[in-house]
């Protein structure tokens, strides 16, 4: 029961390590809608899910391995589906704690933000705070928590904010720190006072740092949930997933895996879809209107 | 009339000297330049004009000292500082709405100058979509509505091409001979100084001092081909002269124009 523990650890981990820096660039969105192109770029992608897969199936199928140790995808499809009412139930928890969590974790991460940009000396209290918050193992804190809060929702959402306040609180004290100099002067020159530079150049400069956290820090969120199921919930893919291998089920905890999976991406896209709306002045200028070179300014 | 006069003024960052006593005037519809080397300190001068920085000396305005920055200066800083998360024309009504206008109404005022300043059609264009020179008369658009006493223009040519900065100077010339705005302009550009201004003070590079007041006598419109532009080729060559040879023995200075004090 403890063998297969570790593992998980090991994905979280993973992640974080491969966390990418906070900056807009890395979460610049595909330019354009060529549809056309994004299909082009799309096939390698496909071509390599579609490989691993098949691979996979003919190992599970011919290899002499049983189901029991290595289900082919198309059994945990199967039995995906099969079983997609008790899936569908566990599913629901983990959104909700998923949200709920991330949810606070974004206000506290906006509201502490904010201070710290108005008060610097609070960015030195509260740093190192949070970096330690960072360096804590999920494994040991997660069952604590449970001990502490119980089984309701109160120490998923926890473990979310736990997992997901740093980097979002982060690139948005960067966003701000990036405001253009030369506006703020502009504005301080106008007559505006520092609550007003904040809400008309500080939060405008600080969104493109705020998505790139956001679509990462979405990610986070869903394992945190997980992972304060698995070390203890009355429903959520967690403890579905802990029950299933308890259970000798791994065709089930690969599902509820895809499960995860799925619900991470969707996450991650809705996180890309709210950036480009909120942003439509971001694909804008590819080409400037009267013909003349756009670079010439910047 | 005179509007904007300093005496002596001087700011240091600790040990760093970077202002070493400026004295100057600028008179109502007046066109005034600071010409000067790169780091010479002329953006401190600014800083201190509209209250980012304290100094030390002497600032008036109509003969008040110069207390409420914001009330007298419209400031246009060295690159455009549009925002880029706002459309053309909420950029040009930023000083209006942080004046406390709606931005409606702020919008309804603003709205018949796009076609003076070459922007009409873009009102709802994002600053990306911009060329460069479009952006500059957005910015100054944008700094000319907020009506107040004077214009702080810092460089605001600096970042362009040659052939769009010559093309802009050209430009801003004709809106200033419309408008008679009192302006006061920082530049390092020989060319632009001597081309739209009155007067031009010369400074010293860090600490900065006035050198040498150079009042610039010529007809306008200075287009290219007039006497006028002849003229102002002549006194550039001499200005230029000057700034690379602080040195050099200044008796034989322009007839064109009179050199007032040094």
């Amino acid at each position: 029961m403890e063998r297969r523990r570790p593992l998980r650890v090991g994905r979280a981990w993973a992640l974080y390590a491969r966390r990418p820096p906070l900056s807009p660039s890395a979460t610049s969105p595909p330019q354009g809608g060529r549809s056309a192109a994004a299909i082009a770029k799309a096939i390698p992608a496909a071509i390599s899910f579609t490989l691993l897969l098949a691979a996979w199936e003919l190992y599970a199928r011919y290899g002499g391995v049983t189901h029991g140790m290595l289900p082919a995808p198309s059994r945990v499809l199967l039995q995906a589906w099969e079983n997609r009412a008790a899936l569908a139930d566990n599913t629901l928890p983990t959104i909700r704690a998923t949200l709920a969590g991330f949810a606070c974790s974004l206000a506290a991460a906006f509201v502490l933000s904010a201070l710290v940009d108005f008060l610097t000396p609070l960015r030195r209290a509260l740093f190192p705070l949070l970096i330690v918050s960072q360096t804590l193992p999920l494994v040991a804190i997660a069952p604590l928590i449970v001990l502490w809060f119980g089984f309701g929702l109160m120490p998923k959402i926890f473990l979310v904010a736990l997992v997901t306040f740093f980097p979002m609180m982060v690139a948005l004290v960067e966003g701000f720190a990036a405001t253009n100099k030369e506006i703020s002067q502009m504005l301080a020159a106008m007559g505006a006072g520092r609550w007003r530079i904040f809400w008309l150049a500080r939060l405008p400069s600080a969104l493109p740092y705020f998505f790139a956290g956001l679509r990462i820090s979405i990610t986070y969120a869903v394992v945190g949930a997980i992972f304060a199921e698995y070390a203890g919930a009355a429903k959520g893919l967690g403890i579905y997933m802990l029950n299933a291998k308890n259970n000798f089920r791994p065709d089930l905890v690969l599902a509820a895996v895809a499960v995860s999976a799925v619900l991470t991406l969707a996450l991650s896209g809705l996180a890309v879809l709210i950036h480009r709306l909120a942003m439509p002045w971001e694909n804008a200028g590819s080409e400037s209107r009267d013909g003349k070179p756009s670079g010439e300014s910047r | 009339m005179t509007r904007l006069e300093l005496r002596n003024v001087r700011k240091s960052f600790g040990a760093l000297e970077v202002l070493a006593g400026i004295s100057l005037h600028v008179a109502a519809g007046e066109f005034v330049s600071i010409l000067g080397p790169s780091g010479a300190g002329k953006s401190t001068l600014f800083q201190l004009l509209t209250g980012a920085l304290k100094g030390e000396g002497d600032m008036r305005f109509d003969g008040a000292p110069l207390d409420d920055h914001g009330r007298h200066f419209a400031f246009m800083p060295q690159r455009d500082a549009l925002m880029p998360w706002r459309r053309v024309i909420d950029n040009v009504t930023l000083g209006l709405e942080v004046q406390g206008m709606k931005r409606r109404e702020a919008r309804e005022q603003v709205a018949p100058l796009f076609a003076e300043f070459g922007l009409a059609g873009f009102e709802r264009a994002w600053p990306a979509e911009l060329s460069g020179g479009m952006r500059q008369r957005a910015a100054l658009l944008r700094t000319v509505v907020q009506q107040r006493d004077m214009l702080l223009l810092d460089e605001p040519f600096g970042a362009l091409d040659a052939l769009t900065r010559a093309a802009m100077q050209r430009w801003l010339e004709g809106m200033w001979r419309r408008h008679r705005w009192t302006a006061l302009l920082i530049t390092h550009d020989v060319r632009e100084a001597v081309s739209l201004s009155d007067r031009i003070y010369l400074l010293s590079s860090r600490p900065a001092r006035i050198v040498s007041e150079i009042a610039v006598p010529l007809s306008r419109p200075r287009a290219a081909g007039s006497d006028a532009a002849r003229q102002a080729a002549v006194l550039e060559a001499e200005i230029l002269d000057t700034l690379l040879n602080p040195g050099a023995d200044r008796a034989s200075f322009p007839q064109t124009a009179q050199r007032r004090s040094s």
